[in-house]
């Protein structure tokens, strides 16, 4: 070897030259991740961000019923409010009338307080018929107006930013004057359906560990040849419609399904009083478990994978009985697997739709379908967004959590 | 796991309970998966095994729920079964058909599309030079992690904004969105099991990118590009959530109108659909069993 030497120049030259394929390369990996984050910036994050926008911002309502909004916000909400906000009301409402947009107007409302679409819409057609005083004028049309639950419901629709959709998304009441209280018992609907929803997700993670765990445990000590044939038992409905296996859970589980018919013909039970399996928490239960089950299988097995039998031999050659060697020994190192199982059926439990929806009935709907039903059904909208954000903030703590104690970069597939 | 001859008795048992757990749990995942397959051939509009069936009788199994799924819809159901005019008043009119011809042009649109997306935005992130690697990875998984719920209601009012909803487009937009992470995931891991030697070594004798990437990376990483891809096809084939939201009853997929069918009426041609579908999955896993066995021995390990 000569002992040649890089001079000054030639070493700041490989510097910049050095630099600028550097950047040339960090230039072309960012283009080839671009188009797909630019994809995903504009049908995903930006739209499910202005969607939580409505969860706090209504304009609508000042902007429909301007002279309303500007009058009855200086109303104390203790008596009724004064002359010029009534006045301001019919004279909002005779406007909205000629444009109309007085029914949305009254749907608005109506959310607030029930009855107040038809009080609203009485109100728009007898609008040639009244005359000021309008005070006595309204209460004389209908004694509703001299309600004051109307006219809080007509100033809390006043502010463009509001909290009160995610007051009502945990059953919270206020009237207006930051007097906060829980809603009456029977009227409460969200918060025990996010406990449900919590709940059942629970359920149906414990019964997926305990029913996975084993299964995971016995594949992955089995020749690989056997397990390989075994774990098609697992792909197999992981591959199937989602529609098909719910399918075949109102099938089996119904009045006269297959697991009723096979219970009366053992003869555990009566004929008459078949078991109730389905259109209740039980039927989404078990369907989620099944569907959900593959989601804990597979990471649990591809953690367990990498554990050397040879620690569990060698503890057990140590002087450890069968059950101190697993429990101190294999356990231990199982953690990853079962917190990204555990937290993949999770999060994967909140967001479930489908399945509650036909296997749920009455007592087995969760958060998601309540949120369909307002998005579809009642066009409350603001609450569904409201309803959504906290479900989506949920969602993402856990997978935040996931992604610390998974360990792994993202979801392992398969 | 095998038992050893020291085994007690305890163990012995506890050894047999273990295994019979175990069955049984893989049980529960596939009968009611199989479960349907014979139920779709009852020849009476139950749920249930008849007696006719139980005891074999062949006058209680039939084809009708089969010929129903083909023939609803039919302009003129009188026509000889699979005769040319019966088969082209099928493929025109059949409601269950023109539910299948919208899925796969879906699905394959968004197949199509997120692999393309899916697969370049893996290579780059794989990259080392890659910057803000960890956040933009997560935030091109999230669509799986996010309930499809929130998704869909968002897409929704952006669609019915800008006049996309009830569009073949809109729909494949959607899905490509819900699909490109499996894509992402599935081309990653195939890149992180890559000898990047090889990339220097075909650049080392002259190979120019463009080469280097045909005959180089993506003969290699092809098994995790198309695995990526089922995923998504499957993701597609089977979503319903987003079809409900964005799509009218002329977009309608098979999970969709399976779904009506469920809460209007359910009836044994659901069974039926629901059989093929099971078939299709069958077909699917066995393709990605393939593939997976083809990427070990490529990449020189041992096939198992």
């Amino acid at each position: 070897m000569s002992d040649h030497v890089v001079s000054v120049e030639d070493k700041a030259v490989l510097k910049k030259q050095l630099s600028t394929a550097l950047r040339l390369q960090k230039f072309r990996a960012v283009l080839l991740v671009a188009p797909l984050l630019l994809f995903v910036l504009i049908t995903f994050l930006v739209p499910i961000a202005s969607m939580l926008t409505r969860s706090f911002y209504s304009p609508d309502f000042a902007r429909e019923m301007p002279a309303t909004a500007a009058t009855i916000s200086s109303w104390s909400g203790t008596d009724l409010p004064d002359e010029n906000v009534y006045a301001a009301l019919v004279q909002d409402l005779t406007s909205a009338q000629a444009r109309k947009t007085i029914g949305s107007i009254a749907n608005a409302v109506n959310m607030e307080v029930s009855g107040a679409r038809s009080l609203i819409m009485k109100l728009g057609r007898n609008l040639d018929d009244i005359d000021p005083p309008y005070k006595q004028a309204l209460d004389k049309l209908d004694p509703k107006w001299s309600n004051s639950e109307t006219w809080q419901a007509l100033q809390n629709l006043t502010p463009e930013y509001t909290g009160r959709f995610y007051l009502t998304a945990v059953d919270l009441l206020s009237d207006g004057h930051a007097e906060i209280s829980l809603q009456p018992e029977d009227r409460r609907i969200y918060a025990p359906l996010f406990l449900r929803t919590f709940a059942i997700g629970a359920i149906v993670t414990l019964i997926c560990l305990l029913l996975g765990f084993p299964v995971a445990y016995w594949l992955s000590a089995l020749p690989l040849r056997y397990a390989n044939v075994l774990m098609i038992f697992v792909l197999l409905p992981f591959w199937t419609s989602l529609l098909v296996r719910t399918t075949a859970w109102i099938v089996l589980l119904q009045n006269q399904g297959v697991i009723n018919s096979l219970l009366v013909w053992a003869g555990a039970v009566g004929d008459g009083n078949r078991l109730p399996l389905i259109f209740n928490s039980v039927g989404t239960v078990i369907a989620m478990t099944h569907i959900l089950l593959p989601f804990m299988i597979l990471p649990l097995y591809s953690v367990m994978k990498t554990i050397p039998p040879s620690y569990l031999r060698a503890a057990r050659s140590l002087g450890a009985n069968q059950l101190t060697a697993f429990v101190r020994v294999y356990l231990p190192q199982t953690k990853p697997g079962v917190a990204a199982g555990c937290l993949l059926v999770f999060i994967l439990s909140l967001g479930y739709y489908i399945t509650p929806a036909l296997v749920g009935g009455e007592s087995g709907t969760l958060i998601s379908n309540i949120i369909a039903h307002h998005v579809q059904k009642s066009l409350n909208w603001g609450l569904a967004a409201a309803l959504s954000a906290l479900l989506l903030l949920s969602v993402l703590i856990l997978y935040w959590a996931y992604n610390r104690l998974a360990k792994v970069d993202g979801l392992k597939l398969g | 796991m095998s038992l050893p001859v020291y085994a007690g008795p305890f163990e012995r048992l506890w050894y047999y309970l273990f295994r019979l757990f175990c069955i049984l749990v893989l049980l529960f995942l596939v009968l009611p998966v199989l479960i349907i397959v014979p139920l779709s051939f009852n020849a009476e509009p139950y749920f249930t095994f008849t007696h006719g069936m139980l005891s074999l009788d062949p006058a209680a199994f039939s084809l009708r729920w089969y010929r129903d799924v083909f023939q609803n819809g039919m302009v003129d159901p009188t026509l000889p079964f699979a005769s040319w005019a019966w088969l082209s008043d099928v493929w025109q009119n059949s409601q269950w058909i023109h539910s299948a011809k919208n899925s796969f042009l879906i699905a394959i649109g968004a197949t199509v599309l997120s692999t393309i997306l899916g697969t370049l935005a893996a290579l780059g992130l794989s990259q080392e030079s890659m910057p803000a690697n960890r956040l933009i990875t997560a935030i091109l998984i999230s669509p799986i992690i996010v309930p499809i719920i929130v998704t869909s209601a968002s897409i929704f009012f952006l669609f019915a904004r800008i006049g996309l909803t009830n569009t073949y487009l809109g729909i494949v937009l959607a899905h490509t969105v819900l699909g490109t992470p499996f894509v992402v995931i599935t081309v990653t891991a195939a890149m992180s099991g890559f000898d990047r030697s090889l990339i220097r070594a075909a650049q080392m004798l002259g190979a120019r990118p463009h080469v280097v990437f045909f005959r180089i990376i993506m003969p290699l990483i092809m098994p995790g590009v198309i695995s990526g891809a089922l995923f998504a096809f499957g993701t597609s084939f089977d979503e319903v959530v987003a079809v409900i939201f964005l799509t009218d009853f002329e977009q309608r997929t098979i999970p969709r109108q399976m779904w009506s069918g469920i809460r209007e009426q359910i009836s044994p041609s659901i069974l039926a659909v629901a059989s093929i579908l099971v078939c299709l999955s069958i077909l699917l896993l066995t393709v990605m069993e393939l593939l997976r066995r083809r990427s070990e021995r490529i990449r020189g390990l041992a096939p198992s």
